[in-house]
């Protein structure tokens, strides 16, 4: 079961932030989910392998060539937080 | 100009009149709309239409208005994904599946209301509002790809694209009415599709009929480079359309027709597999017993995928930004406004489960869950050559009715989401009505053997009227 603290934790791992109220209407609704879930616990699956995705390909590689790339300008065009050719953001702490 | 019309009967069209008439007559058809399907009406879309003209109508698709969801890029259209968060943002590249429309000279009306990032079953958690079903305007048109399948249902553009992850081209095709199909895992590219869960989702059709739905696969199929888990099945969709089943073995899964489904659900798919079997082909029950368990793996994969897909947009670089005194706060803050409820519970649990001490509990248990799942359908596969189900156990809802309660909503996915842990193809086609609310028929098949499941859906089509009926509100 997800307790306060524990949304607390997530909010801030996952940089959402989370207010006091949220934080028990969040932990309600999380921990419904969370015991639907627990029903795979019924499987033995000690000796299945997991599968991370059905494509039977592995390792894709190609020749490292030099290509066209978009614009700086137009990468830079959805923002209005920009400074000398690059993202501006605010200090980090 | 008819309101339904069929991509074949849109070229002829085209030929008498011309591109830009008929991108007209759709736009008009778009401006008296009642079920708010589209999020944005290209501005581009008659001049396109009418260089097309003047180029001479080249390409299979040539004139052919179509419209895209909203997380598929479009270079100049805002590609919002449902979601504040991604306020004025306009991509400055095509998804492959764009650059492929555009060089079949497809013309693109605009992008379609859906559950914000994809999230949901009912198209009501999009930034944008509902959308309404055609069929009735107080009920949901399924999710997430709602706003496509409703459009198409509505008359407002001969076909769109869609994504389908857990079930989201499927299920609203099921609840409009219309043919909604989900290719296997890596037959279409997902360059240039915004993501939320990688390992599961493709980009799919949805149409009035199955010959469109082949037509569109023709054009958006095959191998992209920019996609690593791309794989070039070299498929001709069109020439699978043979009305013909003799000899098909189909398997009835008895797990699809659990508790809770509707009774006219049940006994419409139980006709279709009757139809088939007049029809030459031969059907027998099968056991997928992981079957139940696959909503939980499902569940737990895609938050799980989605809380890291989710993590780039943090107010840097597009979009929406709420600003802050340093950048924690900056990004805490714009994702909390940016994003709406469902998706921050989805980011919430995802990050959950593949957090220290819950990784093996949840992430990995449900990757070896999947595991049997997918054996649950390689074992059944190897048997039958087709897998029939209903595509929803209950109609099109009301809009409202189950959006409070998360885990009710997610149930609905119970029939759609294990086809997406397979990779299998899956196709909804209309099979029926209950109080004059479609019904879809699933059909599923073989990994890459797309020609099969469109075989069957073409032929139980051209021996039914239910893809030929169209809803009374919007007529």
């Amino acid at each position: 079961m997800i307790t306060k603290e524990d949304v607390e934790h997530i909010g801030w791992l996952a940089r959402i932030e989370i207010n006091e109220q949220e934080t028990v209407e969040y932990m309600e609704k999380l921990n419904s989910v969370l015991e639907y879930f627990g029903q795979i616990d019924e499987l033995q699956t000690e000796d299945v392998t997991p599968t991370y995705h059905v494509a039977e390909i592995y390792n894709v590689f190609r020749e490292d060539m030099v290509e066209e790339c978009l614009p700086q300008e137009t990468v830079l065009a959805n923002t209005e937080n920009k400074q000398d050719g690059a993202f501006r953001v605010p200090k980090i702490g | 100009m008819a309101k339904w019309m069929s991509v074949a009967q849109v070229k002829e069209k085209i030929k008498e009149s011309s591109a830009e008439e008929v991108t007209a007559s759709y736009l008009e058809v778009i401006g008296k709309s009642k079920i708010n399907g589209y999020v944005t009406v290209s501005d581009k879309a008659l001049e396109q239409a009418k260089k097309i003209d003047e180029e001479g109508h080249r390409g299979p698709l040539a004139g052919v208005p179509i419209a895209i969801k909203d997380n598929i890029s479009v270079v100049g259209l805002p590609n919002s994904c449902g979601s504040k968060i991604l306020e004025g943002y306009v991509p400055p590249f095509n998804a492959h599946v764009i650059e492929k429309l555009l060089a079949a000279g497809a013309v693109v009306l605009g992008k379609t209301n859906m559950d914000e990032f994809a999230m949901g079953s009912s198209t009501e958690t999009s930034h944008f509002g509902p959308t309404a079903n055609p069929w009735d305007l107080e009920r949901v048109p399924g999710g997430s790809s709602g706003g496509s399948a409703a459009v198409v249902a509505a008359g407002e553009a001969p076909f769109a694209l869609g994504s389908d992850t857990g079930g989201s081209v499927r299920c609203p095709a099921a609840f409009c009415g219309v043919v909604g199909f989900k290719p296997t895992y890596g037959a279409v590219s997902r360059y240039g599709v915004v993501a939320y869960a990688n390992s599961l989702e493709q980009v799919g059709p949805l149409a009035n009929n199955v010959e469109d739905t082949a037509v569109l696969m023709d054009v958006i199929g095959g191998y992209d480079r920019r996609d690593s888990t791309s794989i070039d099945s070299k498929t001709e969709y069109q020439k699978a359309l043979v009305d013909d089943v003799k000899g098909l073995k189909i398997g009835v899964p008895q797990e699809f027709f659990g508790e809770g489904i509707h009774p006219d659900v049940e006994k419409a798919v139980w006709d279709a597999i009757h139809k088939c079997e007049s029809l030459g082909a031969t059907w027998e029950e099968v056991s997928m017993p992981n079957i139940k368990y696959a909503l939980a793996s499902y569940y737990i994969i895609a938050m799980s995928e989605a809380s890291s897909n989710l993590a780039r947009f943090d107010g840097t670089r597009y979009g929406f930004r709420e600003n802050a005194e340093n950048w924690h706060a900056m990004v805490s803050k714009t994702r909390a406004e940016g994003f709406g409820a469902e998706v921050k519970r989805r980011i919430l649990l995802g990050t959950y489960a593949l957090s220290a001490g819950y990784h093996d509990k949840y992430y990995l248990k449900a990757l070896k869950v999947r595991t049997l799942v997918k054996q649950d359908f390689d074992k059944a596969l190897s048997k039958v050559d087709l897998l029939m189900a209903p595509t929803m156990p209950n109609p099109a809802f009301k809009i409202g009715e189950k959006i409070e309660d998360p885990l009710t909503l997610y149930l609905s996915d119970v029939n759609t989401c294990p086809i997406n842990l397979a990779g299998v193809p899956s196709i909804s086609v209309p099979c029926g009505f209950t109080d004059g609310l479609p019904i879809g028929l699933q059909i599923m098949g073989k990994p890459f053997d797309e020609s099969t499941v469109l075989r069957a859906a073409y032929t139980f089509e051209q021996n039914t009227d239910y893809h030929t009926k169209r809803p009374p509100e919007v007529a």
